[in-house]
């Protein structure tokens, strides 16, 4: 009973605040209500057994990635009215990707229910699902765990590789440097004549 | 205590109800108290540090004085500045209040003293921490005013950046306890060096990740010298700048409820949390939260102390040691101690 209004409560407010991503006037705003559509995802998954799921949204989607989400649109000036001028042009596009998330969830569903696809046995479920996850992830599934790992990798390398810049005129603080200054070398004392300064 | 509340003749779902709401209020309004004790005990501490007095003027010692300064912010008139944006700028403080209590459902005093004792109590530590962020974040934007969102910038990167070298460190606990339930992290420490030392501090493949978690904890708080959010010299009050009255008083309570929990968190994952230090039969006899809360005095006395004489970092210093010093090293120990547990197979034993 319980259950059945805490799903309920979760999957309208999970709805409703993914309505208010698109539909709020600030970009900030938008923002914010996309964090609480994962809040609620992440109840879902709770309601679902998989508690090690949820944490791990909240965890890397509400704790990290949209945080830098916040950052990043708090610091540009997006203008929303003109992004908005554009909307009849790009419908069609995101009409075709709309269907083909569609598609794509009815697949699953029905697919899930033919049968369990991951793993040769019944997931046991009075285990902690982290254990489970690493019993899969480290024997079965190993090779795409680690060749997802090594993409991340390499994605990360060349994000860096193609925004990194050098300037010339930068400067940096050696700290190695500066601890090793000996004060023999770093003070000079000098006896100037008057009128005539110090030569540097 | 849902047994207890059975036996006054409650169904079980009530007594279950009952049991919890008053764990939660157990935890949550000795929490207050020390919050309010913990402020007076620290402006103590400067003091000394400072050849001052402190608070000596309200109640015995001035040991009221956390209390007048409650009672003296709750009189205050709420402002809200005109350009701010309302909602926002009101949820802050109560984002910031709210995830600085709920962290505490997960923490052990005791065997089976905890509210809420759930197989992966660290990661959960870790997730709700990182929420706390937000407060800061959403106040500084909402306030519509320069400091405070210059604030909120720097709080969002340096929370970022120092979470990555806490998950690693994280990491090595978990790998050699075995478990990410706190109450088995601190039952795995029990004799874990020579068979008399309670604590993986002691052991020292993990004794610089207990330092580097102490230091970490000191920027995820925002703490001197890693207190660049609210560098009064630069941003007047930070994100608090545009905040007056209960709004202000509860910024403050999240944040001391925060550091209070950073100080059991060490406590909990590298220096026995309930155990005793010394794996001895007779320490047993005083009770555990008693030796859980001497050690969170004892790391609160340096959060204190760091404070008081440690000047701020600039703020490429902060990012600096996060990413160049502290995420190359707890890295590093990751592999080390994976390897060395590999190696001799003792998951979950003594060294």
């Amino acid at each position: 009973m319980i259950a059945t209004i805490a799903f309920y409560l979760f999957a309208s407010l999970t709805v409703l605040s993914a309505l208010l991503v698109i539909f709020a006037r600030n970009p900030v705003h938008s923002v914010l209500w996309l964090i609480v559509a994962f809040f609620n995802a992440a109840g879902l998954m709770l309601l679902l057994g998989a508690e090690f799921i949820a944490i791990l949204l909240i965890l890397v989607y509400v704790g990290a990635v949209a945080v830098l989400f916040l950052f990043i649109v708090m610091m540009l000036d997006i203008d929303f009215a003109k992004l908005r001028s554009g909307f009849t042009a790009n419908l069609p596009f995101g009409l075709l990707i709309a269907l083909v998330l569609l598609a794509e969830i009815v697949i699953a569903v029905t697919a899930s229910r033919s049968g369990p696809i991951i793993g040769d046995k019944p997931v046991d479920t009075a285990q902690p699902n982290i254990i489970a996850f690493g019993d899969l992830l480290f024997s079965r599934y190993l090779v795409p765990f680690e060749l997802s790992g090594l993409i991340l990798l390499v994605a990360m390398i060349g994000a860096i590789v193609l925004t990194h810049r050098s300037r010339g005129d930068a400067r940096g603080q050696n700290i190695h440097r500066q601890v090793n200054r000996d004060p023999e070398e770093a003070i000079r004392l000098t006896q100037p004549e008057s009128g005539k300064g110090v030569e540097l | 205590m849902t047994a207890f509340f059975e036996s006054l003749g409650m169904s079980h779902d009530w007594a279950w109800f009952v049991a919890t709401v008053s764990g939660i209020l157990l935890i949550a309004l000795p929490l207050m108290l020390a919050v309010a004790m913990i402020i007076y005990a620290e402006r103590k501490i400067w003091a000394a540090i400072a050849l001052r007095r402190g608070p000596n003027v309200v109640g015995p010692f001035g040991l009221l004085q956390s209390f007048a300064d409650g009672l003296k912010v709750f009189l205050k008139e709420t402002i809200i500045p005109s350009s701010a944006n309302k909602a926002l700028f009101l949820i802050a403080p109560i984002i910031t209040f709210t995830i600085a209590l709920i962290v505490w459902a997960v923490v052990p005093f005791d065997v089976g003293v905890v509210l809420a004792d759930i197989n992966i109590g660290l990661l959960y530590i870790l997730a709700v921490g990182s929420l706390g962020v937000y407060g800061v974040i959403i106040a500084g934007w909402a306030s519509n005013s320069k400091y405070p969102f210059f604030s909120a910038l720097r709080a969002a990167a340096q929370m970022v950046s120092y979470e990555v070298s806490i998950g690693f460190v994280i990491i090595t606990v978990i790998l050699w306890a075995g478990s990410f339930n706190l109450t088995e992290i601190v039952l795995a420490q029990e004799g874990h060096v020579l068979g008399i030392l309670n604590g993986f501090g002691f052991n020292p493949l993990l004794f610089p990740m207990a330092v580097v978690f102490l230091i970490s904890s000191m920027a995820e708080t925002f703490r001197t010298p890693f207190d660049l959010v609210e560098a009064e010299s630069e941003l007047v009050a930070g994100h608090q700048t545009e905040y007056s009255s209960m709004s202000f008083a509860l910024f403050w309570l999240g944040e001391y409820a925060n550091v209070i929990l950073m100080c059991g968190l060490n406590a909990i994952l590298f220096w026995g949390g309930f155990l005793p230090p010394l794996d001895i039969e007779i320490l047993y006899a005083v009770p555990g939260i008693i030796w859980l809360f001497l050690k969170m005095g004892l790391f609160f006395f340096v959060f204190g102390w760091v404070k008081a004489t440690v000047p701020r970092y600039r703020y490429d210093q902060l990012m600096r040691l996060g990413w160049k010093i502290f995420l190359p090293l707890s890295l590093l120990f990751v592999f080390l101690v994976s390897g060395w547990l590999m190696l001799t197979k003792t998951s979950g034993g003594a060294l």
